[in-house]
């Protein structure tokens, strides 16, 4: 991805350490955060939380032809994944040889994203692996 | 509010068309339109123009302004309407609303895409941007990635088969084989559909739409003066509009477009008119599995039904009830800002009894159904007979 530096660093927090937010009105949980909550508009009260990193396959495909930025990785596969707090979450399922279905358990690891840009920037965030 | 009709229509030759430009389709799709509605281009009062991505596609911004010079309408109000896959049917409906509340008279709506002028991966990522680019893209997710989520959930909540994904692109081909402006004119096979390249499992090439150049245009004026314009003018009866969130991962259930189903219980409503009433109907068929989506958001289909009855041929031309008789964005080519607008000029020969080779017998209720990225924006509008 061709972009400035900035736009990966403002999301660090939220890219290495899996973190978003709960609404304390309601209890619904987002990732990435949202300042207003989906239920409870100007009245929302969100609160910063990091998620376990366990979730399920809700479902995956196999990547054959990648955006120009992922030409090194294809195939490759993304999964929209459901965290066990409740949000979902779409991230590359990582190859570990184990069956990947839906309704299968995951949890994070981090890794790598792509190799580099034009900015020589290396991007590191959350993937997830099939247990 | 006013009732509104369509006077005139005029659509270019969708495809590969290396040997013209955004303002040349633009001309051959608007002097149709004028011709068709007998108008010259001094009685136009106002302009729509969708399109998505002219920045990405042709370098080119401001494209209303630049579109109302090259037809003539000096001086007039101009608007680029953006809305991703969706910008022909949301400047449809603006258009709508300015003639209806009364402000303007006559009113252009265009929808044009240039998008070969660029590569074929590059029109790809331009076209990612109608997605959470901060979320999805950037995690290597493409659009067909976005809607194969879509369709391998599908697959597993309601057994759909790759085949019956398949029957859609084959029964799509079918049609644009009776669509002189369909870029895809050939027939094809559930056979061909299964071979062909992987894309996105379990999409293959074949259960994808095109890349395309193309332009369509639709006249509109109150209903109450349409019959000076033209013998048989088109009644618009519903026209709705819903939006839902850009991220997939957002939503309670990926195998309904929720703003597809709102919109049309909205439309429903405006025109008292119910899905078994609906005799031809262009949906958005970007992939196969979206117009399984659509003929069940839209109430034809109880929700898991519609991919049978699509490989059963239930909405072939003249069928239970016909689906795509343009060929769909599949067989007749989606220049994504042009797609809404087309689905208009399509119904509106349907409805007039104008769709030479490709008639829908006895159609009296048309509609059309437009959505941008994996449904984040749906249009729907419904037509009848204006005389």
């Amino acid at each position: 991805m061709d972009v400035a530096p900035a736009s990966l660093w403002r999301k660090i927090n939220t890219r290495y350490n899996l973190v978003g937010n709960t609404c304390k009105n309601c209890n619904t949980s987002y990732f990435p955060q949202r300042v207003v909550c989906r239920n409870c508009g100007r009245k929302s009260k969100l609160e910063e939380r990091k998620f376990s990193g366990n979730g399920t396959i809700f479902s995956f495909t196999r990547i054959m032809v990648p955006p120009d930025a992922f030409r090194e990785d294809a195939p490759y596969t993304i999964g929209l994944i459901k965290l066990d707090e409740g949000p979902m979450v779409e991230g590359h399922i990582i190859d570990n040889c184990a069956e990947i279905k839906i309704g299968g358990k995951v949890k994070t690891v981090f890794r790598r994203m792509q190799t580099e840009d034009k900015e020589d920037l290396i991007r590191y965030q959350y993937k997830f692996e099939p247990l | 509010m006013r009732d509104v009709a369509i006077i005139g229509a005029g659509l270019t030759k969708f495809g590969e068309r290396w040997n013209v430009g955004m303002k040349e389709l633009m001309e051959e799709a608007g002097l149709a339109a004028l011709e068709d509605a007998n108008i010259s281009s001094r009685d136009v009062e106002m302009l729509f123009g969708g399109t998505m991505a002219p920045g990405s596609f042709i370098e080119q911004e401001h494209t209303a302004a630049l579109i109302a010079d090259q037809l003539g309408f000096h001086n007039i109000p101009a608007v680029r309407v953006e809305n991703a896959c969706a910008s022909g049917g949301s400047a449809l409906r603006l258009g709508y609303i300015t003639v209806a509340s009364g402000i303007h008279d006559i009113v252009v709506v265009g929808g044009v895409e240039k998008m070969t002028d660029i590569t074929a991966s590059a029109a790809t990522t331009a076209l990612g941007g109608a997605g959470d680019q901060e979320w999805e893209l950037s995690q290597g997710i493409t659009f067909p990635g976005l809607y194969a989520l879509i369709a391998k959930r599908h697959m597993y909540e309601y057994g759909t088969t790759e085949e019956q994904l398949a029957s859609v692109a084959v029964k799509n081909h079918e049609n644009a084989g009776k669509n002189e402006f369909a870029q895809f004119r050939n027939k094809i096979t559930i056979e061909d559909v299964m071979k062909s390249k992987l894309i996105a499992d379990p999409l293959k090439l074949l259960d994808c739409s095109p890349i395309s150049d193309g332009a369509a245009v639709i006249v509109l004026a109150p209903l109450e003066k349409a019959k000076k314009y033209n013998d048989t003018p088109i009644k618009i009866v519903a026209s709705a509009q819903a939006s839902d969130t850009l991220r997939l991962a957002d939503r309670d259930s990926i195998t309904e477009l929720k703003a597809t189903k709102i919109a049309a219980q909205n439309a429903y409503k405006q025109a008292n008119v119910s899905p078994s009433d609906v005799d031809v109907l262009e949906v958005h068929d970007c992939f196969t599995i979206a117009e399984v989506l659509a003929m069940e958001d839209l109430g034809i289909y109880q929700k898991g039904k519609a991919a049978k009855a699509i490989a059963d041929g239930e909405t072939a031309l003249n069928g239970k009830v016909s689906v795509n008789t343009s060929g769909g964005l599949k067989g007749c080519g989606h220049p994504v800002g042009a797609t809404g607008v087309k689905q208009a000029v399509e119904i509106t020969w349907q409805l007039r009894g104008d769709a030479k080779g490709r008639q829908v017998s006895g159609a009296e209720v048309g509609m059309t159904h437009n959505v941008g990225g994996s449904g984040a924006t749906a249009v729907v509008h419904i037509f009848k007979r204006g005389d």
